[in-house]
């Protein structure tokens, strides 16, 4: 009976924290591997427009994204205000557009390249004039498949202001 | 209570704190972005061997001048209700050939879906805000339609079918079972929206 009496004395043990560590790491390395960081510092004011009957980009190594929109603030002296469009981290001129493109494109291992997308983030300001110039580029380079990038929300809110 | 030799081990009771650190530094900058936008397939640059002659009832034109004025079918439209006039366009079943429509069967507009196109032509000053409202309305058009034939054969949405027969976590067997019914869906109603070139703004 005394067996009894003696454990009523103890205090409630404490939860070990000794795992907490390994739990945390554990956290940690989840997230190191999934962050993916952002490989373009955008020189271009880029808003996307909203749109509702939009599609997920799924599998990224088979994407191209291209931004077209204005030079951003610190690149207005140089570059002036009409939309550019940048690729990668460099501006390209239309001329250049369509060769930039098809070196991306072989960049890409050989059984990706029929399914490759181009991305258009383009600025909701910019006008539709460089964009037909660069579907026209695209579709000289045969690269045919692409997306208007946009964010998902209200599509008639593009329209005011 | 004897004290134990040996090099005294390093305390670690703080790797919880440093861990935790980095760990809500991930969390902060990560940022799981997946893109998403419309789905475009621009049309080849050659153009086609056999010239096709298209009626001009099937062909159904949009057009976006440069203030973001909407043309649809010679009427001056509100962006708001393109979805609609491009829905009653498509299954418009003037020749009765398509049994799941429910158009007025107007003599003047589109024979049947498979007939019917839509053609969408832009300013080189048109917003590209403008443009993409118009892109997202046309294919909500088709969207709403194959949703709703999808409703009826599947009992489920066409988007959510196509979303899942996308997604690369979907198992191989109910992808196969979906791209069917994707495909299906895409028959009855297929997407026939082709981009002419552009108009230059010195002809308005």
């Amino acid at each position: 009976m005394s067996k009894f009496k003696f454990k009523k004395t103890i205090n409630t043990p404490e939860v070990s924290t000794a795992s907490l560590p390994d739990i945390v790491f554990m956290l940690l390395f989840f997230f190191m591997t999934v962050t993916v960081m952002k490989d373009d510092t955008l020189k271009v004011i880029n808003e996307l427009p909203n749109a509702t009957e939009i599609k997920k980009l799924e599998k990224k190594d088979r994407i191209i994204t291209i931004y077209v929109g204005k030079p951003g603030l610190r690149y207005e002296k140089f570059f002036g205000t009409q939309p550019k469009i940048q690729i990668d981290d460099k501006f390209v001129s239309i001329s250049d557009f369509g060769t930039t493109i098809l070196a991306k494109i072989n960049e890409k291992p050989e059984h990706l390249r029929p399914f490759i997308t181009v991305s258009l983030k383009v600025d909701k300001t910019a006008s539709m004039g460089l964009i037909d110039d660069v579907k026209q580029e695209l579709r000289k380079i045969h690269a045919l498949k692409i997306n208007y990038t946009t964010y998902e929300g209200d599509t008639f809110i593009n329209l005011g202001k | 209570m004897g004290r134990r030799a040996g090099a005294p081990e390093v305390n670690a009771g703080s790797m919880a704190d440093i861990a935790f650190l980095l760990l809500i530094f991930f969390l902060v900058t990560t940022t799981i972005e997946t893109d998403a936008g419309l789905d475009r397939m621009l049309p080849p640059i050659e153009p086609p061997e056999t010239d096709v002659i298209i009626k001009q009832k099937n062909i159904f034109q949009v057009s976006i001048n440069k203030n973001g004025q909407l043309l649809a079918d010679e009427e001056l439209t509100d962006l708001k209700d393109l979805r609609a006039k491009a829905i009653a366009f498509l299954e418009n079943n003037g020749d009765g050939t398509c049994g799941y429509c429910s158009g007025k069967k107007n003599p003047e507009s589109s024979d049947n879906p498979d007939k019917a196109i839509i053609s969408l032509k832009n300013d080189r000053e048109t917003k590209y805000s403008t443009y993409i409202t118009v892109q997202n309305e046309l294919v909500g058009a088709y969207n709403d339609l194959r949703n709703r034939e999808s409703m009826r054969l599947y009992n489920r949405k066409f988007v959510e079918l196509e979303a899942d027969y996308l997604n690369p976590e979907t198992d191989k067997d109910l992808k196969e079972e979906l791209k069917e019914k994707v495909k299906k869906i895409q028959e009855l109603f297929p997407q026939k929206l082709s981009e002419a070139e552009t108009s230059s703004s010195s002809s308005n």
